[in-house]
């Protein structure tokens, strides 16, 4: 993502031109859908969905499994990829003219804005979303919401590190005991990875991973991976992957622990759109509210251990409340217009 | 993998209907867009910066650039250890099941054959279960009897050793092939005269076998070399983890976000150069001295008496076979049944969660079968024709310009998988021909890699079909035509099959042309795999590994039931 100030003038250029548009277009926030016979019975006619979802299978299918069972008739089908993967990969097939996409959910949520400036989102808000999620989840022009909110933690391998041996901190890693013994995901695959190691490189600082470069580390792909390596015993610590990956797992009875560590843990909020291309329209926008209702959000909670910023869904008891964690601030426009950097950077220091 | 043998001096005939023209240019037309389009676009790419304008920048950053220059590197590290190590272990293999009474000869090739249809990278994936280093079922067993430390280790498979290892099971059947078929087509003449001057078992082997093997051991390694330079799968799997790159996963990794298909074209054109230089060596040593054997009457070949020798053999050829064969599909058979996919199944952690999820719950699976299925059999067919109709062409001298179609048809066979899928993607993703996106742009790719191979064999199984029974049918009246359908065709039936099937098998397992070719519309077995290991699903990889597998051991086996074709079509693949 280049983004020269001259891009900037031409936006805000753009912007203006908008303004001066008739009004229904300025009008900020499009009026809020209800789920209605009619929306169900368009997205029946249409019989699918294509949901391109950076996130967990296995979570992903369950949501699909959740809505085909709510809504019988409308087949979900998943394209799974890392979001920065998906990222190139949606920009390749526009450019191709291909238009499979219908729903859209990503976990680098620098992505929406790079889409929403190509015009590439719908303006959709279900109903729920404008009665029950507080305004900093929810695009002003209604064209995405916050879908899954979770962090990027630490975790280790109980039959492998004692507890009292476990790394509290990021800059714990850097420690000599722990060379060869680090699990990592990558930024280029993964927009949770790309999200994390943009909020860790502005507190710590690009040092810590230059110095945690040196530690070699197994360099797996997704941020899911990580968690499933330690599960494994492939490797005895995880630098950065998804917490709830960590929290299923050990739910599963694992031997994996997690950590949140004391700098903070990355926040990584998902935001879910449907495209403004999408070639089953409605059935997309079905499914956008079936995700953002309390139902959808409910499932996420507690089946995939993410959290919700729908205001009536209930945490789990026995899992850490997210309002315990101490979280990193995210920051998606400065994630957008360092993306490349960040990419760089992180190949020069790791070699991949 | 074999470059085009000369031609045998058949007299050219006439020929009442001319069909030279409409052929000659419809498959020169056919073979343009499945080859010099794509190439030429990648030369052009190559030399021109994102403005378009002409440029040396991209070759400049290849050579000084570090961050291409390790990769060049280690693929040559890499190409040069696999051809070396396939040597070695191949040739005495194909010596022992092609000369000497070692038993279970025919099961021996059987296995080779399972290892050179296994694609490499669920060999890869496979072997991660089984060599990681602390999670490997191998290390595992390791440290259960020796009672070594916890971190303690045997195999790394996340290094460039263990990708060399890897690829080299994988990459040693082809040398196999090649040995065995030559040393299978050595007469025993030759070898009895050496007897019956004096010379011992063993000294006729070292006089007379292997000397006249050499050529075919030389052409062995050279494959080799191209196939571990030209892989991609195994790297991605066992390179990005342990932090390198090779050149093939370099060159993809130029297509993330923000992707640099001039610098990608540039890099490709190394390897491209590299399997053109390759290959000529080979013509250049199969030319002058592979074929002296061939012609005339032979005697069969003689096998030696190993003696009591025969069981170390049996032993040591088994214990090869463990590594490409035995093991990995252990390994995949044990994850597809676990709970935690490097734990020994047992009672307590039984499952069927991973089939259930493949078959049940991945939506992407139904796609994905259906589009290879389709593929398969729509590249197998074409393929087939086009190779049926070039050998055809070319073995009879039946049109002008013959040269020119067989060259054609055997060029693709210096273009990388991930070459080409770079030149097609450059081609046809931008108007006038929009192909990316559709099955049409996978269907060139797999056809194109396909060809050269289709038409060797094709080619050989017109020159065993002697122009005598032709010649027959035309005296008596028939036309071109009729003798080619009452004659010919019924007399190449089996090789037709046995090559639609062999094409069959490549496409199922081709993944470093489709990774830089696919949509979501138009995803493979292969690819879904590749996207399943970067996000460590390997319960649901080994069931979707298991079931291509199956799918091609049950077209493999298929071919072998053809009467009077066995294993013999396979070794000459």
């Amino acid at each position: 993502m280049r983004f020269s100030r001259r891009d900037l003038l031409k936006a805000s250029v753009a912007t203006a031109a908008l303004a001066a548009a008739p009004a229904r277009v300025r009008a900020a926030a499009p009026e809020p859908v209800a789920v209605t016979p009619a929306l169900i019975e368009a997205a029946k006619k249409e019989g699918k969905v294509v949901w391109y979802a950076a996130m967990d299978l296995p979570v992903s299918e369950r949501v699909a499994r959740g809505f085909e069972a709510k809504y019988p008739g409308i087949a979900v089908r998943i394209e799974r990829t890392g979001s920065e993967r998906q990222f190139q990969r949606l920009a390749q097939e526009y450019a191709a003219n291909i238009f499979v996409a219908d729903v859209i959910n990503a976990s680098d949520a620098a992505h929406f804005i790079a889409w929403k400036r190509n015009q590439w989102l719908a303006a959709f808000v279900p109903e729920e979303v404008a009665r029950f999620y507080p305004a900093e989840h929810r695009d002003p022009d209604g064209l995405f919401a916050t879908s899954r909110v979770y962090v990027s933690s630490l975790g280790y391998n109980t039959n492998m590190v004692k507890p009292e041996d476990a790394p509290r901190s990021f800059v714990d890693l850097l420690e000599p005991k722990w060379t060869g013994k680090i699990v990592k995901a990558h930024p280029s695959y993964s927009g949770t990875i790309m999200t994390a190691t943009f909020q860790i490189a502005r507190e710590l600082g690009w040092g810590y991973f230059e110095k945690l470069a040196k530690q070699k580390v197994l360099q797996v792909q997704s941020s899911v991976d990580p968690p499933k390596k330690l599960a494994l015993g492939e490797r005895a610590v995880m630098a950065d992957g998804n917490d709830f990956n960590l929290v299923l797992l050990k739910e599963q009875g694992q031997p994996v622990e997690i950590v949140y560590p004391t700098e903070g843990s990355p926040l990584i909020n998902c935001p879910n759109a449907v495209l403004a291309r999408a070639p089953n329209p409605n059935a997309a926008r079905l499914f956008q509210s079936y995700l953002f209702s309390r139902e959808g959000q409910q499932l996420l909670i507690d089946f995939a251990a993410q959290h919700s910023a729908h205001a009536q869904v209930k945490e789990k008891p026995g899992r850490k409340p997210f309002a315990e964690i101490k979280v990193m601030k995210d920051d998606p426009a400065a994630v957008e217009a360092q993306a490349e950097e960040i990419k760089a950077r992180y190949s020069k220091y790791f070699g991949v | 993998m074999t470059i085009a043998l000369p031609a045998e001096d058949v007299a050219p005939r006439t020929n009442k209907l001319d069909l030279s023209w409409p052929i000659l240019i419809l498959f020169a037309v056919l073979l343009c867009v499945l080859i010099v389009l794509p190439m030429s676009w990648l030369i052009y790419y190559s030399f021109v910066d994102r403005t378009g304008a002409f440029t040396l920048g991209n070759f400049k950053t290849l050579v000084t650039d570090p961050v291409f220059v390790d990769p060049l590197v280690t693929t040559v590290i890499l190409a040069t250890s696999s051809s070396l190590i396939c040597c070695a272990f191949a040739a005495p293999m194909g010596w022992l099941v092609a000369r000497t009474d070692m038993p279970l000869r025919r099961t021996v090739r059987a296995l080779v054959t399972a290892s050179f249809v296994t694609p490499p990278f669920l060999g890869a994936i496979a072997w991660e279960l089984l060599a990681a280093p602390n999670s490997g079922l191998l290390n595992k067993i390791y440290r259960a009897v020796t009672g070594a430390p916890q971190d303690e280790y045997l195999f790394n498979i996340y290094s460039l050793p263990g990708l060399i290892f890897v690829i080299s099971c994988y990459t040693f059947p082809y040398v196999f092939v090649l040995l065995a078929n030559a040393l299978d087509r050595i007469p025993g003449d030759l070898e009895d005269a050496s007897s019956i001057l004096g010379g011992r078992t063993w000294t006729t082997a070292r006089r007379v076998t292997i000397p006249l093997a050499m050529p075919a051991l030389l052409a062995g390694a050279l494959v080799a070399f191209l196939q571990a330079m030209t892989l991609f799968g195994s790297p991605a799997i066992l390179a990005i983890p342990a932090g390198f790159h090779t050149m093939t996963t370099k060159i993809w990794s130029l297509f993330n976000y923000p992707p640099k298909p001039e610098l990608a074209a540039a890099a490709s054109l190394p390897l491209l150069v590299l399997t053109v230089a390759l290959l000529r060596a080979e013509h250049f040593i199969l030319g002058r001295r592979g074929y002296s054997v061939v012609g005339g009457k032979q005697g069969d070949p003689r096998l030696i008496r190993l003696g009591r020798w025969q069981w170390a053999a049996l032993a040591f050829v088994f214990l090869v076979l463990t590594c490409p064969v035995f093991l990995p599909y252990g390994a995949l058979l044990n994850a597809t049944f676990s709970k935690v996919a490097t734990s020994f199944v047992w009672f307590n952690n039984f499952t069927l969660h991973n089939i259930e999820f493949v078959f049940f719950e991945l939506s992407a699976t139904k796609l994905a079968v259906k589009n290879t299925f389709l593929l398969g059999t729509a590249s197998a067919t074409i393929g087939t024709i086009m190779a049926l109709v070039i050998a055809y062409v070319t073995t009879r001298r039946a049109i002008r310009g013959y040269r020119t179609l067989g060259f054609l048809a055997t060029a693709p066979v210096a273009i990388p998988g991930i070459v080409l899928g770079v030149g097609l993607f450059l081609s046809y993703a931008r108007p006038p021909l929009v192909l990316y996106g559709t099955l049409w742009i996978l269907l060139l790719a797999f056809v194109t890699i396909a060809l050269p191979a289709a038409y060797q064999q094709m080619q050989s199984a017109f020159r065993s079909v002697h122009t005598d029974l032709e010649d027959a049918s035309r005296i008596l009246g028939s036309t071109r035509l009729r003798t080619l359908r009452d004659i010919t065709a019924p007399l190449l039936r089996t090789s037709v099959i046995a090559t639609w099937c062999f094409i069959f098998v490549g496409v199922i397992r081709e993944l470093s042309a489709a990774i830089m070719l696919f949509t979501s519309e138009t995803k493979v077995i292969s690819v879904l795999i590749f996207d399943l290991n970067e996000s460590g699903d390997l319960g649901a990889i080994s069931v979707l590994g298991l079931i291509m597998l199956a799918i091609t051991f049950a077209v493999v086996i298929a071919v072998n039931r053809i009467p009077g074709f066995g294993d013999a079509r396979l070794r000459n693949a």
